[in-house]
C-alpha cells in the first residue's frame, strides 16, 4: 500500500496539498481527478520522492519514502511523469532496458534481459527497437515508455496524465493497456486523468482532489454523479446514463 | 497477452545503430594520423632514421612520442567532457569552453602564478581543477535559477558568465604584468609538449574512464531528474561525478597545452546524430572521433606554413566553428 498521512506541501505562501491522508495502491486502477492546481501531480511528485512533503509521512508497503533507499522504491512503485516525453536520440530498446536500472544498475542479467523481452512483446515494439524515440509519433513513444515501466517490474505504477497529447485512438489504446496492467499483470496502477469520462469507463475507483484537498473517494459509479462533479470542478456537470455507463457532459 | 494495435509489419527495422565498419574505419584513421604525427616536424624523423641511437631517436622519445600521446588524450576527453556537461544540462550546445568553466580554471592558474609562483604543476593543476569545478557549479546553480527553456539561451548564459570571468581575468592579468602568461593558456598549442611536462594530461584519460564506467547513469540522467530518480537514481550524486570528471579534464588540458574550443561540443553532436544518446555506446566514438579530430587539426597546423607552426587553437577554431554552424543549422527543425 501507498499511504499518506498527513502531507501538507507549500510552495511559497500557498498550500499545494493540504494535510492529506490517502491510501492509494488497492487491486485495479485508480484515477486521480480534479482541476487544474488540484494538486494532483504534487501528490504524485510526494510518492515519488521528487517533492518533500513539509508536513505528514509517505509510505509505500510501510518503507518511509524520506528515509528508505532510492533504488529500494524504485523497484516497487514506478512514476511516469508528464513531461517524460523522451526526446533524446534512444533507441525504444535503450529506453526499456533502462527500466532495468533500479534492479541491474546497468549490467543486465538473463533475467533482466527476459523482462525486457516481455515489455517489448507486450505493447508490440518488436518492429521498432531499434528506432530512436525521436523518430516515433507521440503514440509509439507512449508505448515505449509503458514498457520501459513494465520492465521496471514494479507492484505500483503511477501514472502522470498519460494521455496528454495523445488522439482520440491513442487515448483508448493507452487507457486499454492501463486496465490490462490491472487485469492481466497484476499492477496496481493509479493515474492522474484530466478527461472524466475516461476515469469513469476504465478506473475502478476514482479519487477527486481540490484546492490540495481530497473531496471524493469512491467507487467510480459513486462519484460520476452530477453533485459530486459539480462540487470538485466548480462547474456544473451534467451526467447521463449512455449505454448503463455514466458519461459526464461538461459542454456549454 | 494480446499486444494493441501491433505496429504494420511494413515498417522497417533499421539496422541496430552499431556502425561496426565505420568504427573499424574511425579507428585505423586515427592510427594514420598519430603514424603521422610521429613523422611530421621541423627536425627530419623518419622510419628509418629512429632505428639506431642518433637524434632522431631522441626527438621521437622526447617529443613527438610526448606530443602525441597529449594530442590523442586531449582530444579524447575534451570530446568526453563535452558529452557528460551535455548529459547534465541536457543541453546539446554546453561544453567547458561555452559554460564559464574554461575560463574559472584559468582564472585558478592565474592565482597560482600570483599567489604561490613556486607551485609545481601538479599544485597549479588541482588549483585549475578545483576553480574549474566552482565554475561547473556556478553555471548549474545559475541555469536552475534562470528558467531558461531555449536551447540556445543556456550556453548563451553559459558564455555571458565565460565573459565576465575572463574580463576579471585579463583585468587581473593586464594590472600585474602577466598578460603573456595568460596569452599561452588562452591559446591552446601542443608546440611545447615535451616529455617531462605534458604528463597530467593522463589524468585527463583516467577520468575517461571514469566517464565510461559511469556511462549508463549519465545516460539516464540525461532523460532529466525525474526520470532518474524514478529509476532509482541518486541524481546529485552522478551530477557531482560529472562535475569532477569536466573540471579535471578541463584543467589538465589547460595546463598541458592551454584552450581547445569547439572539440567538445562538435564531436558529441555528431555522435549523437549517427549513434545516438546513449552514452555507453557513444563514448568509445565520441573518444577516438575527438582524438582524430585534434590529432588531425594539430598536423594540420605544423604543415600549413612549414616550417612555422600556427596555434592549434587557431585550426580547431576554423574547422570546429563551421561544423558548428552547419550542426546548428541542420538540426534547427528539431532544435526548437
Amino acid at each position: 500500500m501507498i499511504a499518506l498521512e498527513g502531507v501538507s506541501k507549500r510552495y511559497g505562501g500557498q498550500t499545494v496539498v493540504d494535510d492529506v491522508s490517502l491510501a492509494l495502491g488497492g487491486e485495479g486502477v485508480t484515477a486521480l481527478i480534479g482541476p487544474n492546481g488540484a494538486g494532483k501531480s504534487t501528490l504524485f511528485g510526494l510518492v515519488g520522492r521528487l517533492v518533500r512533503p513539509d508536513a505528514g509521512r509517505v509510505t509505500v508497503d510501510g518503507l518511509d519514502v524520506a528515509t528508505t533507499p532510492s533504488q529500494e522504491l524504485a523497484r516497487r512503485v514506478a512514476v511516469l511523469r508528464q513531461d517524460n516525453h523522451v526526446a533524446a536520440r534512444l533507441t525504444v530498446q535503450d529506453l526499456v532496458e533502462f527500466g532495468r536500472f533500479p534492479h541491474s544498475r546497468g549490467r543486465l542479467t538473463v533475467d533482466d534481459r527476459d523482462h525486457v523481452e516481455r515489455a517489448v512483446a507486450h505493447l508490440g515494439l518488436e518492429g521498432y527497437r531499434d528506432r530512436f524515440l525521436d523518430e516515433l509519433s507521440g503514440g509509439q513513444r507512449q508505448r515505449a515508455s509503458i514498457a520501459m515501466v513494465l520492465a521496471q517490474d514494479t507492484r505500483y505504477v503511477l501514472l502522470d496524465e498519460p494521455l496528454n497529447n495523445l488522439d482520440l485512438r491513442h487515448m483508448g489504446e493507452t487507457m486499454r493497456l492501463v486496465r490490462e496492467m490491472a487485469d492481466v499483470l497484476g499492477k496496481r496502477v493509479v493515474t492522474v486523468l484530466h478527461d472524466v469520462n475516461s476515469a469513469a469507463a476504465y478506473a475502478d475507483r476514482i479519487v477527486a482532489m481540490r484546492d490540495g484537498r481530497v473531496v471524493a473517494d469512491a467507487p467510480a459509479r459513486d462519484v460520476m454523479r452530477p453533485e459530486v462533479l459539480a462540487d470538485v470542478y466548480d462547474t456544473t456537470v451534467d451526467v447521463r446514463e449512455i449505454d448503463g455507463r455514466p458519461v459526464a457532459l461538461y459542454y456549454g | 497477452m494480446t499486444a494493441l494495435s501491433a505496429p504494420p509489419a511494413s515498417t522497417p527495422a533499421p539496422a541496430r545503430p552499431r556502425r561496426t565498419g565505420l568504427g573499424v574505419l574511425v579507428g585505423v584513421l586515427l592510427v594514420l594520423l598519430a603514424g603521422v604525427s610521429l613523422f611530421v616536424g621541423v627536425s627530419d624523423v623518419s622510419p628509418a632514421s629512429v632505428l639506431g641511437d642518433g637524434p632522431a631517436a631522441f626527438l621521437l622519445v622526447a617529443s613527438r612520442i610526448p606530443r602525441t600521446v597529449a594530442l590523442v588524450l586531449a582530444g579524447a576527453s575534451l570530446g568526453i567532457a563535452g558529452l557528460i556537461m551535455q548529459m547534465l544540462v541536457r543541453n546539446r550546445f554546453v561544453e567547458p569552453s561555452t559554460t564559464g568553466v574554461t575560463e574559472f580554471a584559468t582564472l585558478g592558474m592565474l592565482a597560482t602564478i600570483v599567489l604561490a609562483p613556486g607551485m609545481p604543476v601538479a599544485g597549479k593543476t588541482a588549483v585549475a581543477a578545483l576553480s574549474g569545478l566552482l565554475g561547473t557549479w556556478v553555471f548549474l546553480r545559475v541555469v536552475r535559477a534562470v528558467p531558461v527553456r531555449s536551447l540556445v539561451l543556456v550556453p548563451l548564459v553559459g558564455i555571458v558568465l565565460g565573459g565576465v570571468v575572463g574580463a576579471v581575468t585579463t583585468f587581473v592579468a593586464y594590472r600585474l604584468d602577466l598578460l603573456q602568461s595568460l596569452a599561452q593558456w588562452s591559446q591552446g598549442s601542443f608546440a611545447g609538449v615535451v616529455q617531462g611536462r605534458y604528463e597530467f594530461v593522463w589524468l585527463a584519460g583516467v577520468m575517461v574512464v571514469v566517464a565510461w564506467l559511469a556511462a549508463d547513469r549519465f545516460s539516464v540522467i540525461g532523460l532529466g531528474e525525474e526520470f532518474a530518480t524514478n529509476l532509482g537514481l541518486h541524481h546529485r550524486r552522478v551530477v557531482a561525478i560529472g562535475m569532477v570528471v569536466v573540471a579535471v579534464i578541463t584543467a589538465s588540458v589547460l595546463v598541458t597545452a592551454g584552450l581547445v574550443p569547439f572539440l567538445g561540443l562538435v564531436v558529441p553532436n555528431v555522435v549523437s546524430l549517427v549513434i545516438g544518446d546513449n552514452v555507453r555506446r557513444s563514448i568509445p566514438w565520441v573518444a577516438v572521433l575527438g582524438a582524430v579530430f585534434v590529432v588531425a587539426c594539430d598536423v594540420l597546423a605544423r604543415v600549413l606554413r612549414f616550417p612555422y607552426e600556427i596555434p592549434l587553437s587557431v585550426v580547431v577554431g576554423i574547422i570546429g566553428a563551421a561544423l558548428f554552424l552547419w550542426l546548428l543549422l541542420r538540426r534547427r527543425s528539431r532544435a526548437h
